[in-house]
């Protein structure tokens, strides 16, 4: 068991880690860019993280490959804390400058609102509707829809319309296992995290997990030997950054660095360090919405 | 259209609750007196086994039993995959402490000179464990051992973070599709819970009346 | 041991218990053996499974995740006491209108499943609360009106002549209450809220379902991790933390009752809450 993680650590954290020695750091986790004496417009809050040196950033905690915490390690990992360290070192804030605080998907808005943290990247969801009125949210960075997670010898689901009495698992009160339920007939078992329902479809309690396809994929690259995703996504989730609302020229901001991200191939970097261990090839990046907020 | 919506849902919810507080009662009072029986006998093991067990269970939270029930005998092959009946064995060895706790102070609570009146009187083992001792114990056990299937009841709402839609897992449902009627919803659910808690009292105190004597 | 069940046993019921000793003790090693051999054939007591409670960063994670669940179950015993305290008031006013809405708050929260009382909260006040502060009304609400019950009983347990008197030397009812028959009934009382306070720290472990902080989330980051792999050891090692802790409280309340019953006072006995 020991070596097998040792093993895990090194292949995911790159040769730069190996030779640092944080074994202990958990996958995936790379250097970027920190700009130096970046300039921003005086008085904006750009302005005033660069001239502090620090930011506090908003992050999932239990969702491997996106935002994970390994049980006693100091910091997260997966690919939104890597779009973190991204967006970050462009305000000449380093890595180890970065305060990762962990969001619940019912604090994110709140904690934005009252300044708890200044930017939210946890697998975020952009809706016009309801958080772009009260947020900003830049981006998408990341477009996934809910697929479903079964065991890598399953063949007996391919897609939704497979799950037809099957015991599919999700978490309490989410989208995910109504839709499975009321459209494709599944019996829906619910438990408090996504973590708990893969470790019952390891242990070969439930035939499926449902949730969005990144989140799915985190597991996978946890444990790609005995999990797969496998059908259409029968949703669309864009994943963007949120910030204080009315923030133009931090809107502005995380568009351009956004776009730079993906041509300068440190989004592709970010992608196949994390999720990308899973073994899916790394997808087209999104095109980057014009707006962040709505009146 | 609500309404209908939640009536359907807390039908839904409560025949679920309703199974797994029948099977779990069954099983923790079988458990449990087989446990109280133990803590009351002469044999020294017997004894410290039946201890051990109410200080392990009564002292460990249920959710860990749960955790270790659901997470773990599927593990060891155990009902792998029925999370009814894994949600059964956390509540019914949960509660067996409790019905053992309330089995063995039962039987203390009759006054040892019955006892020895009856065995002065020529009676045996078995015929003053009948006649004399048993029914008083009955009598005493009956209030604390509703108010153990009550606890039940409402300890069978953790199931709803174990696999199980039972109606406290209706609540997040409700919550996602009429958010709005939070208070409502609550409300509602919190009143099918009233309604099992009342059943079991009424029952217990007209059981209670029944085979009180006057002394 | 003379008990209401068995006279003092005699020569022969010695030999006949002994035999039954013997016998009773070779059963029980045989399942704890097979249980161990079980457990052991599906690699799930190996000493690698163990490993992980060997490493410094687990175990301080764990003995903070306990710290911060007897933190979080201390907050909620205090502000508890204080609610109790308060409807216990209500209850045992002389008006009605404190006396039934006392009544009805107190029955309904007890009558509620504690999970279903703090999803209600965590969904009704969930941002500005937060988890923990969820977690912490949800207790206060239901363990509040536990010991609103306790303090209820211990008052009425006052012999009546005390209360009597102090009419008579001429003291209004808040101070018959406050000077005469709270300070006695307390000390009645002391090991009931003992036990109810077992009751709180069992029911804090519920929180990791809304994901407030605690020992439970962060064993469950150990377990629920395929690199651990270990949910039987770690459900053990949970187990017996809250085991240790509960047993200390309770051996307190057992000790505080003897005591109390030696000097011959009367006993509120736990049973309100006991069963939970």
């Amino acid at each position: 068991m020991r070596f097998t993680r040792t093993k895990a650590v090194v292949a995911a954290a790159g040769l730069a880690l190996a030779l640092a020695g944080c074994g202990e750091d958990g996958g995936g986790s790379s250097e970027y860019e920190v700009v130096e004496n970046p300039e921003f417009e005086a008085g904006t809050s750009l302005a005033k993280f660069a001239e502090e040196g620090s930011i506090t950033i908003g992050v999932k905690t239990d969702q491997p490959g996106i935002g994970f915490l390994e049980p006693g390690a100091e910091d997260p990992t997966g690919f939104d804390i890597e779009m973190g360290k991204i967006i970050a070192g462009q305000m000449g804030i380093s890595a180890d400058n970065i305060t990762w605080k962990e969001t619940v998907s019912d604090n994110r808005e709140p904690f934005l609102q009252k300044g708890t943290v200044d930017l939210v990247l946890a697998s975020y969801s952009i809706d016009d509707e309801e958080r772009r009125n009260i947020v900003g949210q830049a981006g998408p960075y990341y477009v996934t829809g809910q697929q479903l997670l079964v065991a890598a010898n399953d063949d007996s689901i391919g897609g939704p319309e497979d799950l037809d009495g099957k015991k599919v698992c999700s978490v309490t009160g989410s989208t995910s296992i109504e839709t499975v339920e009321k459209e494709y007939g599944a019996k829906p078992i619910p438990f408090d995290t996504y973590s708990a329902c893969v470790n019952q479809l390891q242990n070969g309690s439930v035939d499926a997990v449902t949730t969005d396809g990144a989140i799915l994929l985190g597991y996978v690259a946890q444990d790609p030997e005995n999990l797969k995703v496998v059908g259409p996504e029968f949703s669309e989730e864009r994943y963007g950054i949120g910030f204080e609302k009315g923030d133009t020229a931090m809107c502005d901001f995380l568009k351009k660095e956004i776009e730079e991200s993906y041509d300068n191939g440190t989004w592709e970097q970010a992608f196949k360090s994390t999720l990308g261990e899973s073994g899916v090839e790394t997808p087209e990046p999104p095109a980057v919405d014009d707006i962040c907020f709505t009146d | 259209m609500y309404l209908s919506e939640l009536g359907s849902r807390l039908l839904d919810g409560f025949l679920v609750t309703l199974q797994l507080l029948g099977w779990s009662a069954l099983f923790a009072t079988l458990i449990g007196t087989a446990l109280g029986a133990f803590r009351v006998s002469p044999i020294r093991p017997l004894r410290a086994l039946g201890t051990s067990y109410v200080n392990v269970f009564r002292n460990t939270p249920l959710v860990v039993l749960f955790i270790i029930a659901v997470f773990g005998l599927p593990v060891l092959g155990i009902f792998r995959g029925n999370f009814f009946w894994l949600a059964v064995v956390a509540l019914s060895t949960y509660t067996a402490a409790f019905v053992c706790e309330v089995v063995r102070s039962g039987v203390n609570t009759v006054d040892i000179g019955q006892a020895e009146a009856a065995r002065s009187i020529g009676m045996g083992f078995s015929s003053s464990l009948r006649q004399v001792i048993m029914p008083q114990a009955f009598r005493a056990v009956i209030p604390p051992l509703a108010s153990v299937y009550i606890a039940l009841a409402k300890n069978t709402s953790v199931a709803a973070a174990f696999g199980i839609t039972e109606a406290t897992f209706q609540l997040s449902g409700l919550q996602r599709d009429f958010a709005s009627r939070l208070l409502f919803n609550f409300a509602g659910i919190a009143l099918g819970y009233i309604l099992i808690v009342a059943v079991i009292s009424l029952t217990a105190s007209r059981f209670e009346r029944r085979v009180a004597v006057s002394r | 041991m003379s008990s209401v069940l068995f006279d003092l046993p005699g020569p022969r019921a010695r030999l006949r218990h002994r035999i039954a000793t013997v016998v009773a003790v070779i059963v029980l090693a045989a399942v704890a053996a097979w249980v161990v051999k079980v457990l052991w054939e599906k690699e799930q007591i190996t000493p690698e499974k163990w490993q992980p409670f060997t490493e410094p960063q687990i175990i301080l994670l764990l003995l903070e995740g306990m710290a911060i669940t007897l933190a979080t179950a201390a907050v909620a015993i205090v502000l508890a006491l204080l609610f109790g305290a308060v409807f216990a008031a209500g209850r045992l006013s002389n008006h009605a209108f404190l006396r039934w809405p006392s009544t009805m708050v107190v029955e309904f929260f007890r009558a509620v499943p504690l999970l279903l009382l703090i999803f209600f909260v965590f969904f009704q006040f969930g941002s500005t609360l937060e988890t923990f502060g969820a977690l912490v009304v949800g207790l206060v609400l239901y363990n509040g009106s536990v010991l609103a019950e306790i303090f209820r009983a211990g008052i009425l347990a006052v012999p009546g002549g005390q209360s009597e008197a102090a009419y008579a030397v001429g003291l209004r009812k808040s101070q018959v209450m406050r000077l005469v028959l709270a300070p006695q009934a307390l000390r009645s009382m002391l090991p009931a809220i003992i036990s109810q306070s077992v009751v709180a720290l069992k029911d804090t472990a519920l929180g990791f379902i809304i994901g407030a902080p605690g020992v439970v989330r962060d064993a469950k980051a150990i377990y629920i991790s395929p690199l651990y792999n270990n949910v039987l050891v770690t459900g053990i090692v949970l187990a017996a933390m809250f085991i240790a802790v509960n047993y200390a409280l309770s051996k307190l309340a057992v000790y505080l009752e003897s005591r109390m019953r030696r000097e011959g006072k009367a006993v509120v006995t736990a049973s309100a809450g006991a069963a939970d």
